[in-house]
């Protein structure tokens, strides 16, 4: 579980988050859904650590980022934006490197990788190198070395963008596999129809703010909207005043 | 400590497979450097050879006027080649290059010769040409000879000591040790060693820091429980351990070159044998953790790999500068000068390739401040890495 209390943070004079709190619960899908420069990135990097809230904070399992961000840090697999591999090494090796620095032993490693090209149909490629690889490949590979420790809880930035319908398809089935086995699934886009279509919890958060939260039921209801989009253009607006 | 070895191996490893770290540590510095040490002393060795021993053609017009001249010139290994020219004719000759000496025998000259006057002859050359200047002077030398084998025949027939000419013999006493005069060919040794070293180093500091952001990894590396210090030592490690290879390979290939050339042949006795080249080593390793540091301290502040690769192009030269001043100063080792890096290690370098004895006060100062500095760039590194601007 994830849980963001009043979440603030300043770069220079751009205040890019100044006031995010909602949580995220185990076994539910939670989007976080708004326009580019929303706050999104930044909200999520407080999350796992990389940036230190100027004011609020947040908890994962309990474990204050701000006080022990290592223990919050062992329970996230992060799928971040732009998620970089090492071109010299195989897909393989890039998820047994984070298996190591996650403190796994040499055996559990191997069969969690295992495990995981096994899942995500990796077979084809997993011993060549990252150099060449697609697009979608890519993100499998950033995806299994995420879940290598086989995180509680799993945050993704942006997680389809820039993938075709079969990669989206993939990723789609692979979080609700993932929210089936009970673990806390958090990501971050600004396609109001994708996360609507998977979400079971939509945080719309807009100007550094949320905005709105709830189901995307709830979300139609609240604005009076027929359809996410308008409610999305209407909760976006609205936090603008 | 468990993470350090994790990030030291696989950057250590991944690095075995790019091609760029592997020519720059194992090839370029290693190979080419001792490489063009080798053809550099070996061409100015062969040719100071070349002009004692060569066979030099000459040009003569009308060598039929000085018959012994010319005896005298061959049996001293002169090829004499007859030609045809008058005066404006060898000034082209030379001018184009057809010929590189031309020696013109006068009318007079056995007229003159036999009367007991001086003799004339008229020897073309030009002067500008630095190397057949040296022919030249060599023939200036044979000329100047046979004159005064002709002179002594002469006091000799009127019953004079023909020593009566000589009355001042100078003789050459060269100070100069067989070692120190390879020293002196060997100069550029130190100044070669450091650099292939930190060379060997260089793509992968800037790989692990600029490359590592640039590709997007760093963010993803972050996320995990593993302490960014320790990531970073373990990088700063790696690079060391690019460097250790560069600096063993470099070191060794010299050896090898310095045998090659051998110039003992030419009086030179550079002797780098096993002990010698270890002690190399040893004394140049403790400025690889000093290198490792500044370069990627340094390329943490780049924003790309490119602007890594200049940047790193110019600390590349900062150990060098030490060195330029000590050939501009005419800077002898004391022990204060032991404290600044890369001219410690090319002074004990030198210490150890002219077999000089070595003040062990020295080597401490030299390692430990090399050591220390090392240690306090790193930490800086450290402390780089600990920014949130570090993932720019």
């Amino acid at each position: 579980m994830i849980e963001a209390h009043g979440l603030a943070k300043r770069f220079g004079v751009v205040q890019a988050v100044s006031d995010v709190s909602f949580t995220a619960r185990d076994g539910l899908i939670t989007g976080l859904v708004g326009p580019n420069g929303a706050g999104k990135s930044t909200t999520l990097r407080m999350l796992y650590t990389l940036l230190r809230p100027d004011a609020g904070t947040a908890l994962v399992d309990g474990h204050d980022v701000r006080t022990d961000p290592e223990a919050a840090r062992r329970r996230l697999g992060v799928l971040s934006h732009n998620a970089g591999l090492y071109p010299s090494l195989t897909a393989r090796e890039n998820i047994l490197y984070f298996g190591e620095l996650q403190g796994m032993a040499r055996a559990e490693r191997e069969r969690r990788a295992d495990e995981l090209i096994e899942l995500l149909e990796m077979q084809e490629f997993a011993d060549r190198r990252a150099k060449g690889y697609s697009q979608g490949q890519r993100l499998k590979t950033a995806l299994a070395r995420a879940l290598v420790h086989e995180p509680r809880n799993v945050v993704l930035d942006e997680p389809t963008n820039g993938l075709d319908v079969m990669a989206v398809r993939n990723l789609r089935a692979l979080l609700l596999r993932l929210r089936a086995a009970g673990h806390c699934v958090l990501f971050s886009s600004h396609v109001m129809q994708e996360v609507a279509g998977l979400c079971d919890e939509i945080v719309v958060i807009a100007h550094g703010r949320v905005v709105a939260a709830g189901t995307a039921a709830a979300l139609l209801e609240q604005t009076a909207s027929a359809s996410l989009e308008e409610a999305f253009v209407v909760l976006v607006e609205d936090g603008r005043a | 400590m468990k993470t350090l070895l994790t990030v030291f191996r696989k950057e250590f490893l991944e690095n075995l497979r790019d091609r760029r770290t592997i020519l720059s540590a194992l090839v370029f510095g290693p190979l080419f450097g001792p490489l063009l040490l080798a053809l550099t002393l070996q061409l100015s060795l062969s040719r100071n050879e070349a002009i004692a021993d060569e066979p030099m053609a000459v040009a003569v017009t009308h060598a039929e006027r000085a018959p012994n001249l010319m005896a005298f010139l061959r049996e001293r290994n002169v090829s004499i080649e007859e030609v045809t020219l008058d005066d404006a004719g060898a000034r082209a000759a030379i001018l184009d290059r057809a010929h590189k000496l031309v020696l013109a025998v006068p009318e007079d000259y056995g007229a003159r010769l036999a009367a007991g006057q001086p003799a004339p002859l008229r020897l073309y050359a030009d002067s500008s040409d630095l190397f057949n200047d040296r022919v030249g002077d060599r023939l200036r030398t044979l000329l100047s000879q046979h004159a005064q084998q002709i002179a002594q025949l002469r006091l000799l027939a009127r019953g004079v000591d023909p020593l009566v000419i000589a009355p001042i013999a100078v003789q050459d006493v060269d100070v100069a040790t067989p070692r120190s005069r390879a020293v002196l060919a060997l100069g550029v040794l130190s100044y070669l060693i450091i650099i292939a070293m930190l060379m060997g180093g260089m793509y992968l500091a800037i790989d692990a820091t600029a490359g590592e952001r640039e590709r997007g990894s760093l963010e993803p590396l972050f996320t995990t429980p593993a302490s960014r210090s320790l990531i970073v030592y373990g990088k700063v490690l790696a690079t060391a351990a690019y460097m250790l290879i560069s600096l063993v390979l470099t070191v060794l290939a010299c050896a090898i070159v310095v045998r090659w050339v051998r110039l003992e042949d030419f009086g030179m006795s550079a002797q780098l044998d096993a002990s010698t080249t270890l002690a190399l080593i040893g004394v140049t390793a403790p400025l690889i953790l000093t290198g490792a540091g500044l370069m990627t301290v340094v390329a943490s502040f780049t924003k790309s790999y490119r602007e890594a690769q200049t940047w790193l192009g110019v600390v590349l030269l900062v150990p060098t500068l030490p060195l330029a001043f000590v050939t501009l100063l005419n800077l002898k080792p004391t022990l204060p000068l032991m404290a600044v890096p890369s001219l410690s290690q090319h002074f004990l370098m030198t210490a150890l390739l002219r077999g000089d004895p070595i003040d062990p006060r020295a080597v401490a100062i030299s390692v430990g401040v090399s050591l220390a500095l090392g240690i306090a760039l790193s930490w800086l590194a450290a402390r780089l890495y600990r920014r949130e601007a570090i993932l720019g």
